[in-house]
């Protein structure tokens, strides 16, 4: 049995099946992460010591004199390294798709190379500043702030792995279906791609709402 | 699992069937990690059922305990365990737990898998002439993500503290440091919400891109469409749950503070942890979900009611296309209606106000829907088969829990109804009676679409008269404990208050009825079980249907690819009565006048 539409667009809606699937998945994703900065814009603005560093917090990080904020704690040029990571990954994300379409199985290889080697840099970067935080005993339970720079970052990291496992068996094992399904693989990068993209958006109002403001 | 006891779907249909390169799969291929839609409607409908049965049961032990506090429960009262109820006699924190995990598991683990997962999965490819489903395999990992977390949930109960004890809404700060059942219980609802995740998107893309040739949107049945609004509801609805989820779990676990307001006093002492968080927080995403999630529950059952309503007065619904419009509106309007549930939370007047006018209007398209379906019965020759008769209580039970719902959406008598047996009233009126019963209608409808056999007729009214009478005995004196201001989440059902001493005796009444109708259930699952095997034989076609799952495809299905022949649609779905019509109906495949 073959379901229709898993390759060729149904005529109606212009989509393969997996686009669309995307697509409404994508959706959710912005529900899911509309909630979560939602709630970070309501736990901001209920509570007025929200941003502060107590005192007794400065003093043990080393801190001295006018009142210091959370987020001068965070690594503004870290996060921007990571930035312009994740936005060259989406470059190259398309130049793979690209480079398919033109047939040209070796240059896919390597701009997917090139993302999966941005997607591990941003996580390095990452790790790096998390293991920062840690030394210096800023945990998610020290305070909202903390909390919301954790949960917040640490799911899209967690999205950032989900799209760099794919994204390496499409590089691998799965990219043996350039020689029996072809038109079925640039399919599943363009789909891989579409999520790719996704991440990063979030990671690009991630930096400005929690780094920057 | 009763799943793997299921007879298979006539396994030897796939003889002859076009697909000759089919192989025959092992059995654990086909019927456990089975990719058909139609295994995995049976698997999710026999789970659901099993999780329904499960959740009464709750709901039977809190009943006893309700009437006779602190009396031990009879025969299995030894069985429930000396943390639980030393003596048989259950303790407040026990009751606690089935008080919560009663609502967890009707909603999340039987209703919304039973009329979704089930139904949706089994009925809609066929309805709309599509070989499977688009995503079988996430179909498939959409049953077991379900499964996982119905599990976790079962295995609670055998955490230290037992399973979650805050309520099936798990409000904090109460949730945030409660015993260790609620992070057993937030890690299962993730599995479900990512269950239903994969479920809505696969429905979504099924209904899109997969319906026969002709099938325009206008001539879907109506049960599709209640599918594909169910699906945008679960799709857009869950995520801020699971966002709720992900944060209260970092409450509970990395003791964060979201949740938890600054100095916080616990049994005399001041939680240690940072503060500055939002109890309320937690409510309005909470909430963001839960109410889609009502729409969730109701709408599917009233697809599968108007399927029973229109081929049972053998004329096209009234207003079709008004109910499909208002379907569209109440699924919108169903995401900016959530605060009604908070009017006590002291958010404010002008956003009560917003939600209270946005309450009234959603109640205008759902009155829409139940008067189309009332005047549809309207010069009806009506057959009173037995998923008719369901379907049939089904129109004022549900007129009777919407309407009840009106003074809980106004927030000045809310301030008197709210958290009272009223509500528990109001809303079982719109799921048990409503959308059960058209849950049962459902059965009694497809079971020959799925068997090629009848359920016992006789055993259906012996199912059908006592349950319809027991299940308002239960919850119309609900209405009355409710407006004397009985709380609804009292252990001994309000001994201990003068103000619950004049409804009191009702106690008693309403528990006799809740175990009159454990006793009606017994001949329907002896009948569904009975009639696999021996029920009476029918044809394809057993109810003069016009929709493409009784008119195109043979009873029971063949095995994976559904249709000998792909389908082509010429009309809509309910050309009953259809004047010169050889049977007196039009299938929507026969070629012919377009209509």
């Amino acid at each position: 049995m073959e379901i229709p539409y898993t390759v060729e667009p149904q005529p109606e809606t212009g989509l393969y099946n997996a686009k669309l699937g995307i697509w409404l998945f994508l959706a959710s994703e912005v529900m899911l992460f509309g909630a979560l900065f939602s709630s970070y814009i309501l736990l901001r603005t209920g509570d007025p010591g929200f941003m502060t560093i107590p005192h007794d917090v400065a003093e043990a990080l080393g801190l001295h004199g006018e009142a210091h904020r959370w987020s001068d704690e965070l690594s503004v040029p870290l996060a921007f390294v990571n930035t312009l990571v994740l936005i060259f990954s989406s470059i190259t994300i398309v130049m793979s798709w690209a480079s398919l379409r033109l047939k040209e199985f070796g240059k896919f290889r390597f701009w997917l190379g090139l993302t999966i080697l941005c997607a591990l840099g941003f996580m390095g970067i990452k790790a790096i500043e998390y293991s920062t935080k840690f030394a210096h005993h800023l945990y998610p339970e020290t305070s909202n702030f903390l909390g919301i720079y954790f949960t917040l970052t640490g799911l899209h990291g967690l999205h950032v792995v989900g799209g760099l496992i794919v994204l390496v068996y499409l590089w691998g094992p799965g990219s043996k279906m350039w020689k029996t399904a072809p038109q079925r693989f640039i399919n599943r990068v363009e789909t891989v791609g579409l999520y790719w993209h996704f991440v990063d958006l979030v990671w690009i109002f991630l930096f400005p709402t929690i780094y920057l403001l | 699992m009763s799943v793997l006891e299921q007879p298979p779907p006539k396994a030897e249909d796939d003889v002859g069937h076009h697909d000759h390169h089919h192989v025959k799969e092992p059995f654990w291929r086909r019927y456990i990690f089975s990719q058909d839609h139609k295994v995995i409607g049976l698997q999710y409908a026999f789970t659901a059922m099993f999780f329904l049965l499960f959740g009464f049961c709750l709901m039977i032990l809190m009943r006893w305990q309700l009437a006779w506090p602190g009396k031990a429960v009879p025969i299995i009262g030894g069985l429930l365990g000396e943390t639980n109820a030393p003596g048989g006699i259950i303790l407040p924190e026990f009751y606690n737990q089935l008080g919560a995990m009663h609502g967890t598991i009707m909603v999340f683990l039987a209703i919304v898998p039973l009329a979704v997962g089930a139904f949706g999965n089994y009925i809609v490819p066929l309805q709309i002439g599509a070989p499977d489903m688009a995503f079988p395999k996430l179909n498939m990992a959409s049953y077991w993500c379900y499964f996982l977390g119905g599990v976790i949930m079962l295995a609670s109960f055998f955490a230290p503290g037992g399973a979650a004890n805050s309520g099936w809404t798990s409000y904090p700060p109460l949730s945030t440091i409660a015993t260790q059942g609620q992070t057993w219980w937030l890690a299962g609802m993730v599995f479900l919400i990512t269950s239903s995740l994969l479920g809505s998107i696969n429905f979504i893309v099924t209904i899109f891109q997969l319906r026969a040739k002709g099938l325009s949107f206008m001539r879907l049945p109506f049960f599709v469409h209640s599918q594909l609004v169910t699906s945008f509801l679960l799709l857009l609805a869950f995520p801020p749950l699971e966002a709720a989820a992900i944060f209260q779990f970092f409450d509970r676990v990395f003791n964060t503070s979201f949740f938890r307001p600054s100095g916080l006093v616990i049994s005399g002492e001041v939680l240690e942890v940072a503060g500055g968080g939002s109890p309320l927080l937690w409510q309005h995403l909470f909430w963001f979900l839960a109410h889609p999630e009502v729409y969730v529950l109701i709408l599917p059952a009233l697809g599968i009611v108007a399927e029973v309503i229109a081929n049972n007065t053998r004329k096209p619904l009234w207003g079709y296309k008004s109910m499909v419009y208002s379907l569209i509106v109440l699924g919108f309007l169903s995401f900016v209606v959530w605060a009604h549930h908070m009017f006590l939370t002291g958010m404010g007047t002008t956003i009560s106000a917003f939600f209270q006018t946005t309450t009234m209007i959603i109640s205008i398209p759902s009155v829409v829907i139940l008067s189309a379906l009332f005047i549809s019965l309207w010069g009806g020759s009506i057959r009173f088969t037995t998923p008719m008769l369901f379907a049939l209580a089904f129109l004022p039970m549900f007129g009777i829990g919407g309407l009840t719902g009106l003074p809980l959406g106004l927030s000045p008598t809310d301030i008197h109804l709210h958290d009272t047996y009223y509500v528990i009233g109001h809303f079982h009126y719109v799921v048990a009676p409503g959308t059960i019963f058209a849950m049962f209608a459902g059965i009694y409808y497809w079971f020959p679409k799925i068997t090629g056999r009848k359920m016992s007729d006789f055993l259906g009214k012996l199912h059908f008269w006592p349950s319809f009478i027991f299940i308002n005995g239960i919850f119309m004196p609900m209405f009355i404990v409710g407006l004397a201001g009985v709380s609804r989440r009292l252990w001994d059902g309000g001994q201990e208050y003068s103000h619950a001493q004049p409804v009191l005796q009702w106690n008693a009444f309403m528990s006799i009825c809740a175990f009159g109708l454990l006793i009606s259930q017994i001949p329907f699952i002896f009948n569904l079980f009975w009639s696999i095997k021996k029920g009476k034989k029918v044809d394809s076609n057993p109810w003069q249907a016009t929709t493409l799952e009784w008119a195109a495809a043979p009873s029971p299905p063949v095995g994976h690819g559904n249709f000998t022949e792909d389908p082509v649609v010429y009309r809509g779905p309910y050309e009953y009565s259809a004047p010169g019509a050889p049977d007196g109906y039009l299938a929507q495949n026969v070629p012919g006048k377009e209509g």
